[in-house]
């Protein structure tokens, strides 16, 4: 069925552009008043004020100092550059992404297939048991976590002081191994659940011939499940990771409530909004999240290019052909 | 249902609409206002009562902390919002507001009627280049609590001035807490400030440089003692397991308990542990066996400038009714409406005479020792660019135990010059 679209879309592309038919011409006017003001309204709320920061991003610009405002072309992106701080917060950026995707991807993999096998009575009460932590407000749940752990106010030090290296006097959030620890572990319950449930499409796309054909074979079910199960899935998982990176890289709700950079927990959407928030320094808060922004198209680039991730079919094309033998 | 939905929508607009056009007549005035217990709403009220249709007062929440009030009237006032009538602003904050002119200038005469008592301390952070731009409304300060229970078994006189040292060694001996703010957040530069400002020192060199001038002098011998002294607590564990996120409210909570001896605070302290005490939050007598005196000295035979707080009224550049926000003002600030705020909402006054109120007198029995502490208290660093110097400092002198006399001072310095040069990132 996911061959025959491609086939005629090649087709279309290597011959002359057929003359289109009044059908195709109307189809085409519908289709643009339905997805125009949506297209307009996407450019005017993303596009323009990229382009704005962009261009904001070139000045030396302080909003309490409107007079003394000049160009420096590229100077507020070489003052980050070169210097120290920048790449710290960019490396604890990176860490957090990396080990919470990671962490996710497991676990999410898991949840997605007690789903997937569970009873059917018992299916709706679970998915919807494991999808609650997704549908907390990330503030609310930063919240949450920050009360837990904080010293003061926090349960954790007394409930699981029988574990080695915590006590009543452990202050959570005042190191940087156990603070950042802390974030990763609200961000990864938050939002496990959107990865699981991710893979779980994937999981039901998988067609079940070709596990019992497998299971005919002799294969165990460790070799189905890396041998048939996941090549099939290759495209919903390399999705999810995309937009769990993507996510998590853009990571502010959770360090901004529970450390607000403290223990040097800092990240980059967090200097973003440091220098543009706090200092009222809009030039090179323009010109962090400018390098944010294309930190995130570079993810991106490199999982549709390199991955191959058709983020319109939620497949890609190796997978395709992979499925289709 | 839809039909009479419709007609309460209908007979909705057609009140609105009324009531629109009713007030068309009296200039509304909005004062964004920082939290409190209801003082400024009722003082609002209260004004627009008394102007008899002159104008009204409606106020407009601001957030919970100064940095983010700062932040919003700052937008704000760049992008040109004419809403800003009244304005309660931090007084650290007033000179970033005051050099683009993002204030309109205090009328002589409003400035004579509202300053004739105004407590020396309250009156420097509301100027700015020798100028009134805001009108002091209420003064904060920090004063020395004690346990008297704890200075007894020590045997320190407190009726005698003390210094950091004496109540460390006090609270060492002991084995008790210290009450200081060892967050990372602005309570920090309060202390930090305070420290420097009590051996008659600053922490600027010239307040009026630019950001390419601008220095900062804590690479001295006041820098070093005020970084010993919050070394030696952060070293020792004075301040307690949770000093790094002990702020204001975190730590009077250290000073009720049984282990708390002494602790530098802003007055509203007194009415929360009362309230706790009455309540049965805490154990009832906590109150008796608290003391107060003036903010502890740095060096023996220096008077201490303790910590300046509060809040001063502004009115914004683009305001429609300047004027009228002015008169709002006076009726705002009259030492009776400072009393009485101080009373209801624990927030001291900016006027002397306010404290010869018999309610405060009544309400307040450190009210003496607050106004002294207000008559010599010293404000935070006055420059525009007071925030980079306030988080430079917060950064460098957290936490408490990194805290090297010989290194810290010399580097938030060099930090700070840094920063303001635009060659690093803060």
């Amino acid at each position: 069925m996911t061959a025959i679209p491609r086939s005629t879309k090649d087709q279309g592309r290597s011959s002359k552009k057929p003359r289109k038919s009044d059908r195709t011409k109307a189809e085409i006017r519908l289709g643009w008043l339905l997805a125009g003001p949506a297209f307009f309204v996407m450019m005017a709320v993303t596009a323009y004020p990229i382009a704005q920061a962009t261009f904001d991003s070139l000045f030396s610009f302080r909003l309490t100092a409107p007079d003394e405002r000049s160009f420096v072309f590229l100077d507020n992106y070489l003052l980050l550059f070169t210097d120290g701080v920048f790449w710290r917060i960019f490396g604890v950026t990176l860490l957090i992404t990396v080990v919470t995707v990671a962490v996710e991807l497991v676990l999410g993999f898991a949840l997605a297939l007690v789903m997937h096998r569970a009873l059917k009575s018992l299916r709706g009460i679970l998915r919807t048991a494991i999808l609650v932590p997704y549908g907390i407000i990330t503030v609310v749940s930063a919240f949450a976590w920050f009360y837990m752990f904080d010293i003061n106010s926090g349960f954790v030090n007394s409930w699981f002081s029988w574990v080695p290296g915590i006590d009543a006097d452990l202050d959570w959030f005042s190191n940087f191994g156990t603070a950042v620890t802390v974030i990763m572990a609200s961000e990864i319950w938050k939002t496990t659940p959107f990865i699981a449930l991710l893979l779980l499409a994937g999981l039901a796309q998988v067609p079940d011939e070709l596990v019992e054909a497998a299971r005919v074979d002799g294969a165990t079910k460790v070799q189905q499940f890396t041998r048939v199960i996941i090549p099939n899935m290759k495209a919903a998982i390399m999705v999810a990771v995309l937009f769990r990176a993507l996510d998590a890289f853009r990571i502010f709700d959770n360090v901004f409530i529970m450390t607000a950079g403290d223990a040097n927990t800092e990240v980059l959407a967090l200097l973003a909004y440091r220098q543009s928030i706090s200092r009222l320094e809009i030039g090179l808060g323009s010109a962090v999240s400018v390098v944010l922004f294309i930190c995130v198209l570079l993810m991106c680039v490199l999982a549709v290019k390199g991955f191959r991730v058709d983020l319109a079919s939620g497949t890609d094309t190796s997978g395709k052909k992979e499925g289709g033998k | 249902m839809k039909a009479r939905s419709a007609g309460a929508a209908a007979a909705a607009a057609v009140l609105l609409l009324s009531g629109c056009g009713g007030e068309d007549e009296v200039p509304t005035l909005t004062w964004y206002i920082n939290p409190d217990d209801g003082g400024q709403e009722a003082l609002a009220q209260q004004c627009t009562e008394e102007a008899d249709g002159a104008y009204q007062i409606q106020t407009s929440l601001l957030p919970m902390d100064a940095p983010a009030q700062r932040e919003q009237l700052a937008r704000r006032l760049a992008a040109g919002d004419s809403s800003l009538d009244i304005m309660s602003i931090d007084p650290p904050f007033i000179p970033e507001l005051a050099t683009p002119g993002f204030l309109a200038p205090v009328p002589d005469d409003v400035a004579e009627r509202t300053t004739e008592d105004t407590l020396e301390g309250a009156l420097a952070g509301a100027m700015w280049e020798d100028e009134l731009v805001t009108v002091p409304f209420w003064a904060n300060t920090q004063i020395l609590w004690y346990r008297e229970s704890v200075v007894e078994e020590a045997g320190l006189d407190m009726d005698e001035p003390v210094t950091w040292e004496q109540i460390i060694d006090v609270a060492a001996e002991e084995e008790k807490y210290l009450g200081i703010q060892g967050v990372r957040e602005e309570s920090m530069t309060v202390w930090v400030n305070a420290l420097v400002e009590s051996q008659d020192e600053s922490i600027l060199v010239d307040p009026s440089a630019t950001a390419e001038e601008l220095e900062t002098n804590l690479d001295s011998e006041a820098g070093a003692n005020a970084a010993r002294i919050i070394s030696r607590i952060g070293e020792e564990g004075l301040g307690g397991p949770g000093v790094a996120s002990m702020d204001e409210n975190q730590s009077m909570l250290l000073f009720q308990r049984d282990d708390g001896s002494f602790m530098v605070n802003w007055p509203f302290v007194w009415a929360a542990i009362n309230a706790a005490a009455e309540e049965g939050n805490i154990d009832a007598d906590i109150p008796d066996d608290i003391g107060w005196a003036l903010y502890p000295r740095v060096d023996a035979d220096t008077p201490a400038a303790p910590p300046l707080g509060g809040i001063n009224l502004g009115v914004g550049a683009e305001s429609e009714h300047p004027e009228l926000a002015y008169e709002a003002i006076e009726c705002i600030v009259t030492p009776d409406n400072q009393a009485e705020y101080f009373v209801t909402n624990g927030n001291p006054p900016s006027a002397e005479s306010a404290f010869d109120d018999s309610r405060v007198e009544e309400e307040f029995p450190m009210a003496d020792v607050i106004r002294d502490a207000l008559d010599s208290a010293a404000p935070r660093p006055q420059t525009p660019y007071y925030n980079e110097i306030s988080e430079s400092i917060q950064g460098q002198f957290t936490p408490l135990s990194g805290v090297d006399e010989d290194t810290t001072p010399a580097l938030t310095d060099t930090y700070i010059v840094e920063v303001l040069r635009g060659e690093r990132l803060l």
